[in-house]
């Protein structure tokens, strides 16, 4: 066998561990998912009414409330497998497992990959249960076949980067508590984004983040993708948004696997 | 002696070889240079007290750290230019178990011949032998989770040998197991050399332990080695056995200390030192200068060098940094 084939038997062989692990303890898993479909019910039954109203007119793409709200909830839960991760790959760092494994001749990307594959597939598992929740309640989109395609490669590349970025937080970490801290800031940043209402009902300062963070154009994206509403530059700037996190995550999470043990 | 020829009596090739190895963490020196040379097929012990640098001198050997000074070379590959070669002829197990807590005894060991790549049946057949082996069978299919430390240790050292290393490291193996799982480790120990013919480097706080299982022993104190030989060389310079004899009262202590001249006399718990090699004829020594003055000891114990007197010896004072927590024990 190559040392290609090697590392991609390697890093199957950990995957395959990880979602071993998933199955066994799903708590995290499905603590996971339980988050952003409660957001989901909290913002179509409590404040859909009130916040439908207050936004009426502005460009929500006319329509009920819940089909404005239901892509920036379906976002936010392709963030929140991102905690998982981290958690995941700190629990490892501070046992003994690890270091095993960096004696061994197998391939250095292995470990990390297998942390990220299997958190992306666990993540995108709970992506379509929150789709389904969302189609139960009432959201309405109108994607062609095509369009979900591209909806579901972009949700999946968001995750990567975030997961990448989320294993590097799990190795500099010192305690998987802090792990589980560190991406909370960043599932709430949906929030000062167009997920829940349009960025243009919100104080000035507060809207230039609004419209430039990267978050708002993953939402507009996945909701012109879902809805219809006009894509127009998001679509660019979500792809560079993805590629570059994802870069810069897998970058920062090898050079952090890749330092001296003794932590 | 008879003239050596090149097969009957092989130069011994060496496992481990070491030149000046160096490692610092800020200013604090934990290695200053230490040498080594391990033939192949023999169990070396490295023997100091917490803190001496033993966990990182197995960290450097096996790869885990880089030393900023010195060379190595294990089984034949240089330890830094040949990373791979050398991860692949070892197996390492740590002072803290590297197991995987949530998978199963069998999991492990399927997890382990899966990343040396073995096929599925050959993976099954060695993780059946070495569950065999290791009295590890009736708890295949539980989680490690709820092992013993010395079922966890077990596993540890099986998970090691998936991949038929051919020199294993072993750092503080049986430090925390209870004197039952010790005597097992022990056991399984010398199996590995005596079936296998693996080179072993172990780390120890233990001079019986050292004693039990190594060929050689380095004495490690403050990161260079102070002392190295057989257990015999060592003990050879270690004067510290001596009998222990009490009495009744301070008068036969008085008459006993005149006899033996300069010993170490406590009157306190009224016993007298006398140094002793631990052999018979000194013992039944004492015994006979003791009746033919007609004093009666209450009793007598021999007292073997232990750690404590290999440091007082090689360095002039007691053991360092046992009151010190070093910083891996606190790392979990």
């Amino acid at each position: 066998m190559t040392s290609l084939s090697y590392a991609v038997s390697d890093s199957m062989t950990m995957l395959r561990r990880n979602l071993k692990h998933a199955l066994r303890y799903p708590s995290m898993t499905v603590s996971v998912v339980v988050m952003p479909v409660m957001m989901l019910l909290l913002f179509t039954y409590a404040f859909g009414s009130a916040l439908g109203t207050g936004i009426e007119g502005m460009s929500t793409g006319g329509g009920d409330y819940i089909d404005y709200v239901a892509p920036g909830i379906i976002l936010m839960a392709a963030t929140s497998g991102a905690m998982v991760t981290a958690v995941g790959v700190c629990v490892d760092m501070t046992e003994g497992i690890v270091n095993r494994f960096r004696t061994m001749a197998i391939s250095r990307a292995a470990f990390l990959t297998g942390h990220v594959v299997g958190s992306v597939i666990q993540t995108m598992i709970s992506v379509v249960f929150v789709v389904a929740v969302a189609l139960l309640v009432g959201f309405r989109p109108d994607a062609t076949p095509l369009e979900w395609l591209a909806a579901t490669g972009l949700l999946t590349l968001l995750t990567l980067a975030l997961t990448w970025l989320a294993a590097g937080v799990g190795l500099v970490a010192k305690t998987p508590e802090t792990a589980s801290n560190i991406p909370l800031p960043f599932q709430f940043l949906p929030f000062i984004g167009s997920a829940i209402v349009p960025p243009e009902s919100m104080p000035t300062g507060l809207r230039w983040f609004a419209e430039y963070q990267p978050f708002t154009s993953l939402i507009e994206t996945l909701r012109g993708l879902l809805m219809g509403t006009e894509i127009g530059n998001s679509g660019y700037a979500a792809l560079a948004w993805c590629l570059g996190l994802t870069l810069v995550g897998y970058l920062w999470a090898r050079a952090m696997f890749s330092r001296d043990t003794n932590r | 002696m008879p003239a050596m020829t090149g097969s009957s009596a092989p130069a011994l090739s060496s496992a481990i070889t070491a030149v000046g190895l160096s490692k610092s963490y800020g200013d604090k020196v934990v290695l200053d240079g230490i040498d080594l040379h391990i033939p192949e097929g023999t169990v070396f012990a490295l023997l100091g007290p917490n803190g001496a640098g033993k966990t990182t001198t197995v960290q450097i050997l096996s790869t885990l750290v880089r030393a900023d000074a010195g060379e190595a070379r294990i089984a034949g590959h240089d330890l830094v230019h040949d990373a791979d070669a050398v991860r692949a002829a070892i197996g390492v197990t740590g002072q803290f178990s590297a197991v995987d807590n949530l998978l199963t005894a069998e999991e492990n060991l399927m997890l382990m011949a899966d990343l040396h790549h073995l096929n599925r049946r050959e993976g099954r057949r060695r993780t059946a032998e070495l569950l065999r082996r290791f009295d590890l069978t009736e708890v295949s299919a539980k989680p490690v989770v709820t092992f013993s430390g010395g079922m966890r240790r077990k596993l540890d050292l099986a998970m090691t040998l998936v991949g038929n290393p051919r020199v294993i490291f072993l750092d503080e193996p049986t430090t925390g197991l209870d004197p039952r799982s010790r005597r097992t480790m022990w056991e399984i120990i010398r199996e590995l050399v005596a079936h296998d013919g693996v080179t072993i480097f172990l780390t120890t706080q233990y001079l019986d332990e050292a004693d039990q299982l190594a060929d050689r022993i380095a004495v490690l104190d403050h990161g260079t080695l102070v002392a190295e030989g057989t257990a015999e060389e060592l003990k050879r310079r270690i004067p510290g056995g001596h009998l222990r004899v009490r009495f009744a009262d301070p008068d036969r202590l008085d008459a006993a200390t005149a006899l033996f001249g300069a010993v170490t006399r406590d009157t306190e718990s009224l016993t007298l030192q006398i140094p002793s090699d631990g052999s018979i004829p000194t013992l039944r020594a004492v015994l006979d200068v003791l009746d033919s003055a007609s004093i009666a000891a209450e009793s007598l114990t021999m007292h073997t060098p232990d750690l404590d007197d290999v440091f007082l010896t090689l360095t002039g004072r007691p053991r360092s940094g046992d009151a010190a927590t070093s910083p891996k024990e606190n790392a979990r």
